[in-house]
Parts: structure tokens; sequence; C-alpha cells
């Protein structure tokens, strides 16, 4: 199965690049091994491993409150929700490997700062509120694009997309009724609840990305499949979905243009913060230091484990070999 | 059931989850921090499955006398925990952490066994049900001893200290609670000198044959469930401050 990534100077570039345009026209799936522009690969490993370090470095925000849930059910759930995360890593680092990349590359890039990951993860979880919060609202804005995605035309992305929502649905549900919890329970549970929904509600807007004016990576992914809707349409999406909920809940929201626009049917939000942004994608967010320096931490003290482990494996398969 | 009697399993069931729960609290803390994100997941699992059987403990013992699991939990001081000291020393290594998981679930895997049999049908369901679970902890953590043992000269050199500081407190699992001698006497739970005997064998095989030397001397061995280390308090400040944060909270 000879893997080909196209290049614009390949003398049959142009036939096999309409041929690929035109399975993908017909809605069928790219698969492994396929011919395939290398661009589309390029753009594909960008997006999956970006996709499979936010599930990772994901893990520490929420993880860090593992240890002071408040119930024995919330905190064998938040276990659950981390484990998750972890597993969905799992499975998207797998899918960008069917695309000539490795796992060591990968996590290479991730700690050398130079890959990126979801910029919601450089903010901190200061209250316990915000694990219900994350999962509403970080996680409802992840469903929305990974629905999306689901649609891809890359089938290991489409795959592990349709397997990564099923369970992101079962948070999302399980952060909302965190949320709505507290908003009627005790004063400080309420104000906390507020709070996080203040803290986490203009990150969630932004982590859907950059406006489609300032995504020029959009068009061409559109084009060929990999996204079927822009940016701003999964925000518009998210918010009208988010926006009266949280308010049904008796909470406010911090965007005091927000209104409910009759003749489109779209929550209309106000001015989005792009600088704040791009500061966070830029590394310069109140965690990203820290986000990075823990994932750099645990590699660096696993390091010993996993030398063991490969001396461990080579001498089992020597004695295999010698019997 | 007489008052004794009852008095008595209600002790050893709040021992036993209190360890299950201190245990996992242990073993969450790596959860984002593993050496490979596959250990990330076997291990949050690993704690789930503890925490998971803390409940059923504090279960049955909710239903000899109303307790609340929850409270239990959250709104007792160290000073009212009965887990041994083995299960709260902190996370250490991975060495560290693995092989007392490993020690550990062999005892669990061999008690549950045994349980399984209890004159005390709603014990005997919930080992039967829970054994089946730490087998597969067994399977894992058992292989990481002999990894680790048997890898490289820096894994050896770290799971050998951590069976070295480990060995003694180990050994807090097998001293029986001061009326246990009743429930044993009525066939409702076994006897610890037993599953001791069938845990050393088991664990002496097993840590020699991954090049692991048992130490000459053991070094401390706690005798009582009423007495800590110094890393409870702290583990319980972090552990119960969301659920003491609002006394007036009634729902979680």
């Amino acid at each position: 199965m000879p893997r080909k990534f196209g290049k614009p100077t390949d003398p049959d570039y142009e036939a096999r690049l309409a041929e690929f345009e035109a399975r993908i026209a017909r809605g069928e799936k790219i698969e492994p091994g396929d011919w395939m522009p290398e661009e589309y690969r390029r753009q594909l490993v960008r997006m999956i491993s970006q996709h499979a370090h936010s599930e990772v470095v994901g893990m520490l925000p929420e993880g860090a409150w593992i240890t002071r849930a408040p119930s024995l059910k919330r905190k064998m759930i938040l276990i659950a929700k981390v484990q998750d995360e972890a597993g969905h890593g799992q499975y998207l680092y797998h899918a960008a490997e069917t695309l000539g990349v490795t796992r060591e590359e990968m996590l290479e890039a991730l700690l050398s700062g130079k890959a990126k990951y979801s910029s919601i993860f450089n903010y901190p979880t200061l209250t316990w509120a915000d694990i219900g919060t994350i999962g509403w609202l970080v996680d409802g804005a992840a469903i929305k694009n990974q629905t999306m995605l689901a649609q891809c035309s890359y089938g290991p992305y489409s795959r592990a997309m349709v397997r990564i929502c099923a369970e992101e649905t079962f948070h999302h549900k399980q952060g909302k009724e965190m949320v709505i919890t507290y908003a009627k329970g005790t004063p400080k549970q309420r104000a906390m609840a507020q709070d996080a929904i203040n803290r986490w509600w203009w990150p969630a807007l932004m982590m859907l990305g950059p406006h489609d004016s300032d995504s020029p990576n959009t068009p061409t992914l559109v084009k060929w499949g990999v996204k079927t809707k822009t940016n701003d349409e999964v925000r518009q999406e998210f918010i009208n979905e988010h926006a009266p909920e949280i308010l049904e809940a008796g909470l406010t929201l911090p965007d005091p243009d927000l209104r409910y626009d009759e003749a489109t049917g779209n929550w209309v939000h106000g001015p989005i913060n792009w600088d704040e942004f791009w500061a966070v994608v830029n590394g310069n967010g109140p965690m990203n230091k820290e986000r990075l320096e823990a994932r750099r931490r645990a590699h660096a003290e696993g390091a010993w484990v996993r030398e063991a482990l490969a001396v461990y494996a080579a001498r089992k398969q020597q004695t295999a070999v010698a019997v | 059931m007489n008052e004794q009697v009852k008095q008595a399993l209600i002790a050893k069931l709040t021992a036993l989850a209190d360890d299950e729960l201190i245990l996992a609290h242990r073993d969450s803390e790596w959860t984002g921090h593993g050496p490979i994100l596959e250990e990330d997941i076997a291990l949050a699992n690993i704690a789930q499955d503890e925490l998971g059987h803390a409940t059923v403990w504090y279960g049955l013992r909710s239903a000899l006398d109303g307790s609340d699991p929850d409270r239990l939990a959250f709104f007792r001081d160290a000073g009212e925990f009965r887990n041994c000291e083995f299960v709260e020393l902190p996370r250490g290594d991975w060495a560290f952490t693995m092989l007392r998981q490993y020690l550990f679930d062999v005892y669990e895997a061999l008690w549950l066994s045994a349980a399984a049999r209890s004159t005390y049908s709603p014990l005997a369901e919930a080992a039967a049900k829970v054994v089946r679970e730490e087998r597969f902890h067994l399977q894992h953590t058992q292989a990481w001893v002999e990894r680790l043992g048997l890898g490289t000269e820096e894994s050896r050199r770290r799971i050998q200290a951590a069976l070295d500081e480990q060995w003694g407190y180990a050994q807090q699992l097998f001293v029986p609670l001061p009326d246990e001698a009743l429930l044993v006497a009525e066939g409702i739970v076994p006897d610890l000198a037993e599953v001791k005997e069938a845990w050393l064998e088991r664990t002496t095989e097993h840590l020699r044959k991954s090049g692991l030397e048992l130490p000459l001397q053991p070094g401390y061995q706690p005798a009582s469930r009423q007495m800590h280390t110094e890393h409870l308090w702290s583990l319980l400040a972090e552990m119960q401050s969301t659920a003491r944060w609002d006394a007036e909270a009634k729902v979680w």
C-alpha cells in the first residue's frame, strides 16, 4: 500500500487532484494509503495532533480537582471523565499516525512548544464550579466542532470524532447538571457557579477559533471537506444553544450586548476580545507556561520508566528468540 | 447479629472503605502526569475501581447503621479515619506507586476471594463482584513490578528502594482490628493470619522472580489503625476542602 502525498510539482498532480476532489464531492471518505495532496495531509496532521494535544493538556485543569471533588459520586465521575480524555488523546494520536507521523514526533512538537493545543486550557480552574462549567461550556463548544468534524472527509479522523462525540455528550450533560444544581443551591454555591460562567464564557467562544476573516486555512479546509462549517457558524450554533439555557438556569452572561434577534433566530453576541485570544494562542495566557511545564515534567519524570519498559521488552524478545 | 458483632463489622467495613478511599486518592494524583498516556488510562481505571470499592464498603456500613458515605468521607477528621498508614504514604515515583498497588492488590484479591464465602451474605455478594476487578489490577501491577525489577539498573534500584520502604508498612494490612476475632469466629470475614500466609508466599515468589530482595529488616510496622502518618492531615485537608467549604450545602 504505497502512501502517496501529491505535490503541485508532480507531473500528474492536476489530474490526481481533480480525481481526489471529485471523490470528496461525492461524499467518499479518504482512507490511509489513498492518494492525497501533501497540503491535505499537512493540514490534517496539524489539526488532529492539535486536537490530541488538547485532550492530553486538557486533563490537567480538570485532573487537578479530582482530589478535591466534594462527593464520592462527583469524584468518580471526574476521574472517569479525565480518563476519557486520555482515551481521546490516544485515538487521535492513532488517527494522526495513519498520516505517517509518529507519536514521539507529535509529543516532541508539543513539549518544544511548536505544536498548539486548544487555547481554553491555558485558563486556570479556580473553583470546583469550574469543573461543571468546563463540562457544560468547553465540552459544549468542543461538541459543536467535533460534530462538524465527524463529517470530515478523512475516514480515521471522522470515525474518531464519532466515538469521541458520544463520550463528550455525556460529559456535557454531567457538566450542565452540575452547574444547574449549584445555581439552585446555597448562596455560596450559586455565587461560585456564576463566577465560573463569567470567567469561562468568553474563552469558550474564543476556543472555536478566530473570525472567518482571520482564519486563512478555512476556505481550503472547507473545499476538501475537512471542515464543513466555518468558525463563526459553529460559534453561532454554540451560542444559540447555550445562551438561553444558562439564562434559564437563573444565571447571567458576561456580555451586556447579548440579545436575541427575532429576524434571524440567532443570539447576537458583543465584540470578542481577540487580543486576549491571540495572546493566549501565542503563549501568553495565564496558564500557558504552567501547562507545558507540567507536561514536560511528567515526560521527563517518566523517561526512566519508558527506558525500563523498552529494555525489558527487548530482553523478553531476545529470550523468546533464543528459546 | 448481636450488637457487639455488629459494631465489630461496622468498624471492619470502615477500615476497608478508608483503605480504598485513601489509596484511590493517591493513585488519582497521577492523572495527567503518568509516564505514558496508556498508563494514565490504566491507573485512572484502577483509582476508579478502588473508589468504587470504598463506596461498596461504606454502603454496607450504611445498611447497618444508616451512616451517610459522603459524611464519612468528607467530614471526619484525620483521627477518625481507620485506614492503614501504608495507603497514606505520598505517591512517590512510578516504582513506588506500582509496588504499593501491587502489594495491596495481592492482599485485596486474596481477602476478597475468601470473603466471597462470608456467612454475611451482603459481604459475600459484594466480595464476589469486586474480586473480578482486582484480578485485572493484579495482572497489571504484577507485570509492572517485573518490568521495573528486570528493566534497567535505575528501575531496579528504584523499585528495590520502594520495597525497602514499604515492606514494613504493608504488614499492617494483616493486623486485625481489636474485635475482628468475633467476626472471624462467626465466619463473617476471613482470618487475616491465613490471608497473610498466602500473601507472603505469593509476593515473595513474584518479587524474587522480578530480581528483588526482601528487606532483611522490615523496618517500622504500624500496629494500630488509630495511628496515622503526618501525611493524612494534609491529604484530608485537600480532599475535604470543597465539601467543607460550604457548610450549608445540601447537595453537591
